[in-house]
C-alpha cells in the first residue's frame, strides 16, 4: 500500500475494512468467519495469552473451522486473564475469561460448533462509543 | 436459549450456585434440559442487585433472583416465553420494569474514550483503526480547521491533563502555539511511574495510533513537526507496538513530509526512560530526554516557553492524548456533555488491591467511588469489610468510607485530600494497617526521590524512619507531632510534585485514621493485625490439649510443654512467625 495522498484516500481504507469486518461479523453468507480476539496487552500474555491464541490458530485449522483469529489489546478484565472475545457469524460477540487449554477446547467444541455457551463467560459492563 | 446465572463472589455469597441448580432440575423434569441450558458466569458488576440471571438472546435480566425462583422462571419465561414481572430490574427513577439489560442505566456508567479501541482493533493492523475513524480527526483538521480553531475546540471541550495535575489541555495547547519559534516540539509523557496503575500501558499496548494520531493534530495546532515520545524502558510490548504503529503510519504517509499533500509535516521518534517516578515530573522529563539528569527544574520557564533544548514544547500524558481525536471528530460540545462541571469526559482507572475485579475501567467524571468500588469493581475480596482507597498512586492520600459517595472529579479529590493522580486506585480492607500503608508508600518515594532538594530527600528519609519506629511499637505520641509537622514542611518547601505530594498518604492516614497511629504508640497494639513486631502469640491453657503440634512447627524452638499437658511460648525467643498458630487444631493459640 503506497502513501495516502488525500482524503478520499483515507475514507476507501476505511470503507474497506470495514466492509471486511462486516462480512465477517453479519455474513450469514457462507463467507460469515468465526472471529477469535485474544486480549494481547502486558496482562493478558504474563497469564500465558500466547499459547492460548496458538492454540485457537492450530486448533481451528486442524478442526476445519473457517475462522480469523486476531490479538487485540486490553479488555479491562485484567482479574479474568487470559481473556478472548468470540464473535460467531450474524452474533453478538461473547467474552471468556480464565481461558487455559481446556476451556479453549470447550469453547471450540461447543460454542464455536453448536453455538452452546460454555462457563466462564464475562459479561461486557461498558458502553462502546462510535 | 441460554440462562446466565451470575458465579461473581457476590452473586455466589447470595446462593446463585443453588439457583444453577434448581434450573437445571426444573429443566431437565420439563424435557427442556437439551435445548436451554443454564451456565455460570463472571461477575455482571451489579452486584448491589445481585443474584443476577440474564436470559439469551433477548437479553432479559432478572435480579435479586432466589433459587425458589426457578420453577417460576422456566415455567414462566422459558415455557411461555412471558418475562417474570415481579423479578426484572426497576428504574429508581421512572419506577418502570426493565427487561431489556441495553436500557439499563447501569451499562451507561462505564464509557470507553480513551479505551475506545482497546480489546476491540488489532493494535498492529492500521487498517483497523483507521475503519475505527482512525486519523479522521487529523483529516479534518488539515482540510477544515485552523491551527487556532484546534486549539479552541480542545479548550472548549474542557478536556484536563490525565496525568495527575488536571491542568487544561487547550490552554496548554494555546501557551505553546503563542510562543514563536523556529522549531517546536510535542511531547508525550508515557512515563506510567504509580505503582498499581497500567491504563497508559494499556492505551499504547492497545490502539497505538490514536496517541500518534493526536500528537500529530497537536503538532498541527501548535505548529510544532517533531514529536517525542517518552516511555520507560520497562514497557517492551508498548515500544514494540509504538515502533510497527509509527511505521505503518509512515508508510501510509500519516506522519513524514506534507501529511495528506498539505504543507504540514510531522514525524515522531521515541526516547526511551530507564524507569524513574520523577521522570514523569515534565522538566525533569525533558532532562531525561536531553541526555541530563532526570532532575526537576522550577517552573517558570514553563515547557511551553522552553522546554526540549530550549525549546516550545507542550507535554502531555497518553490518556490525554488518546482522548483528543474523538473531541475532534465527534465535536467539543459532546465531549463537555460528560462529567461534572469542572472535569468533563471519563477517566480511565486501573483498580488493584483488595478488590474483585481487579481491571480497567473508564467511567465519566463524576461517579462515585461505591459505583467504582461496589458496583463495576464487584465489591472487596471474600466478603471483608471495606476500609479505605488510595487514589493517585504514592502522591495520593487514603479515602474511606465516608468519601465513598463524593462525584470523583479532579477538585472533589483534592477537597477531600487526595487527588486524582494518573487514576490508580487501590482498595484496602479491614486487614490493613493504615500506618503500614503510608509506610510502603513513603518507602517507594524514598528509593524514588531524585535528591536535589533537601527537603525530599532528607525529609521523606526521615518520616519513613519514624514509620518503621512506629511500627516496630517504639513510637511516642511527641513522635505523631514531629510526623505532621515534619510532612507539612516538605510539602510546602519540595521542589517539584513529587516532593509536594510525597506526604500524602502520611497527612490523609493521620487525618483518616488517627486512632490507629495512636494505638500503635500508646498501646503498642496494631489493630489491622498486621504489623509482627506488635503481635504477641500466646497458648490459651484452657483450650491446649497437650498435642505438640505447635512445639514441633516452631522453627526456633521457643514452644515448650509435656505430651497431653499445657504449652507455653517463650516470648523472647519467639519470631512471631505465626507457625504454631497455623498448626493448632483446637484454636489455642492467640494472637494480640
Amino acid at each position: 500500500m503506497g502513501k495516502l495522498k488525500t482524503l478520499a484516500d483515507l475514507k476507501r481504507i476505511r470503507e474497506e475494512t470495514q466492509a471486511k469486518l462486516d462480512l465477517r461479523i453479519k455474513g450469514d453468507s457462507p463467507e460469515g468467519l468465526v472471529q477469535v480476539k485474544v486480549a494481547m496487552a502486558t496482562c493478558g500474555i504474563a497469564s500465558g495469552a500466547r499459547p492460548i491464541m496458538d492454540f485457537f490458530i492450530d486448533e481451528l485449522d486442524k478442526r476445519g473451522i473457517g475462522a480469523v483469529v486476531t490479538q487485540t489489546g486490553c479488555m479491562g478484565y485484567c482479574y479474568a486473564e487470559p481473556t478472548i472475545e468470540i464473535q460467531l457469524p450474524g452474533k453478538e460477540p461473547v467474552v471468556y475469561g480464565f481461558v487455559d487449554r481446556k476451556r479453549a477446547d470447550e469453547i471450540i467444541e461447543k460454542y464455536i460448533k453448536n453455538g452452546e455457551l460454555v462457563e466462564g463467560i464475562i459479561p461486557v459492563n461498558y458502553e462502546k462509543i462510535d | 436459549m441460554h440462562l446466565l446465572v451470575c458465579g461473581g463472589t457476590g452473586c455466589r455469597a447470595s446462593e446463585s450456585s443453588l439457583i444453577v441448580e434448581n434450573l437445571k432440575r426444573e429443566l431437565e423434569e420439563k424435557g427442556l434440559a437439551g435445548e436451554v441450558q443454564v451456565i455460570m458466569t463472571g461477575c455482571f458488576g451489579f452486584c448491589e442487585k445481585g443474584p443476577v440471571v440474564k436470559v439469551m438472546p433477548d437479553n432479559t435480566f432478572y435480579v435479586q433472583v432466589k433459587p425458589e425462583d426457578a420453577p417460576v422462571i422456566v415455567a414462566g419465561h422459558v415455557i411461555k416465553g412471558r418475562p417474570v414481572q415481579r423479578l426484572l430490574y426497576v428504574d429508581p427513577k421512572s419506577r418502570e420494569h426493565i427487561a431489556d439489560s441495553k436500557h439499563m442505566g447501569f451499562y451507561r456508567k462505564q464509557i470507553r474514550i480513551a479505551l475506545r479501541n482497546c480489546g476491540f482493533i488489532n493494535p498492529e493492523n492500521i487498517d483497523e483503526y483507521i475503519a475505527r475513524d482512525g486519523y479522521a480527526a487529523l483529516g479534518k483538521c488539515l482540510s477544515e480547521l485552523k491551527p487556532s480553531d484546534v486549539v479552541d475546540i480542545v479548550k472548549k471541550s474542557g478536556l484536563r491533563g490525565r496525568g495527575g495535575a488536571g491542568f487544561p489541555t487547550g490552554l496548554k495547547w494555546e501557551i505553546a502555539s503563542k510562543n514563536q519559534a523556529d522549531q517546536k516540539y510535542v511531547v508525550c509523557n508515557a512515563d506510567e511511574g504509580d505503582p498499581g496503575a497500567f491504563m497508559d500501558r494499556s492505551v499504547l499496548e492497545g490502539d497505538p495510533h490514536s496517541v500518534l494520531e493526536a500528537m500529530a493534530i497537536c503538532g498541527y495546532a501548535i505548529g510544532a513537526s517533531k514529536g517525542l515520545i517518552y516511555i520507560r524502558a520497562e514497557y517492551p510490548l508498548a515500544i514494540q507496538r509504538l515502533k510497527v504503529a509509527i511505521g505503518q503510519a509512515r508508510e501510509y504517509g500519516l506522519l513524514g513530509n506534507n501529511i495528506f499533500e498539505t504543507d504540514f509535516s510531522f514525524d515522531i521518534e521515541m526516547r526511551y526512560g530507564a524507569g524513574a517516578f520523577v521522570c514523569g515530573e515534565e522538566t525533569a522529563l525533558i532532562h531525561s530526554m536531553e541526555g541530563a539528569r532526570g532532575e526537576p527544574t522550577n517552573k517558570p520557564p514553563f515547557p511551553a516557553e522552553s522546554g526540549f533544548m530550549g525549546k516550545p514544547s507542550n507535554v502531555n500524558n497518553v490518556e490525554t492524548f488518546a482522548s483528543v481525536p474523538v473531541i475532534i471528530t465527534k465535536g467539543w460540545e459532546w465531549f463537555s456533555a460528560i462529567g461534572t462541571e469542572k472535569s468533563k469526559g471519563t477517566k480511565v482507572f486501573a483498580l488493584a488491591g483488595k478488590i474483585n475485579n481487579v481491571g480497567l475501567i473508564e467511567v465519566p467524571m463524576g461517579t462515585t467511588l461505591r459505583e467504582i468500588i461496589f458496583e463495576i469493581g464487584g465489591g472487596i475480596k471474600n466478603g471483608k469489610k471495606f476500609k479505605a482507597v488510595q487514589t493517585g498512586g504514592p502522591s495520593g492520600g487514603c479515602l474511606t468510607e465516608q468519601h465513598l459517595d463524593t462525584p470523583i472529579d479532579f477538585d472533589n479529590l483534592v477537597a477531600v485530600g487526595s487527588m486524582m493522580g494518573s487514576g490508580g486506585m487501590i482498595v484496602m480492607d479491614e486487614d490493613d494497617c493504615m500506618v503500614s500503608i503510608a509506610k510502603f508508600f513513603l518507602e517507594f518515594t524514598v528509593e524514588e526521590s531524585c535528591g536535589k532538594c533537601a527537603p525530599c530527600r532528607i525529609g521523606n528519609k526521615r518520616i519513613h524512619e519514624l514509620l518503621t519506629h512506629i511500627t516496630k511499637g517504639n513510637g511516642t505520641m511527641a513522635d505523631l507531632d514531629r510526623l505532621k509537622n515534619m510532612c507539612n514542611v516538605i510539602k510546602d518547601t519540595s521542589l517539584c510534585g513529587l516532593g509536594q505530594t510525597s506526604p500524602n498518604p502520611v497527612l490523609s492516614t493521620m487525618a483518616n485514621f488517627m486512632d490507629e497511629y495512636v494505638a500503635h504508640v500508646t498501646d503498642k497494639r496494631c489493630p489491622a493485625g498486621s504489623c509482627r513486631d506488635l503481635m504477641k502469640y500466646s497458648i490459651i491453657l484452657d483450650k491446649c490439649v497437650g498435642c505438640t503440634a505447635c512445639a514441633r512447627g516452631c522453627p526456633v524452638n521457643a514452644i515448650t510443654g509435656e505430651r497431653k499437658g499445657p504449652h507455653f511460648i517463650d516470648q523472647e525467643k519467639c519470631i512471631k512467625c505465626g507457625a504454631c498458630f497455623e498448626k493448632c487444631k483446637f484454636g489455642a493459640v492467640l494472637i494480640n
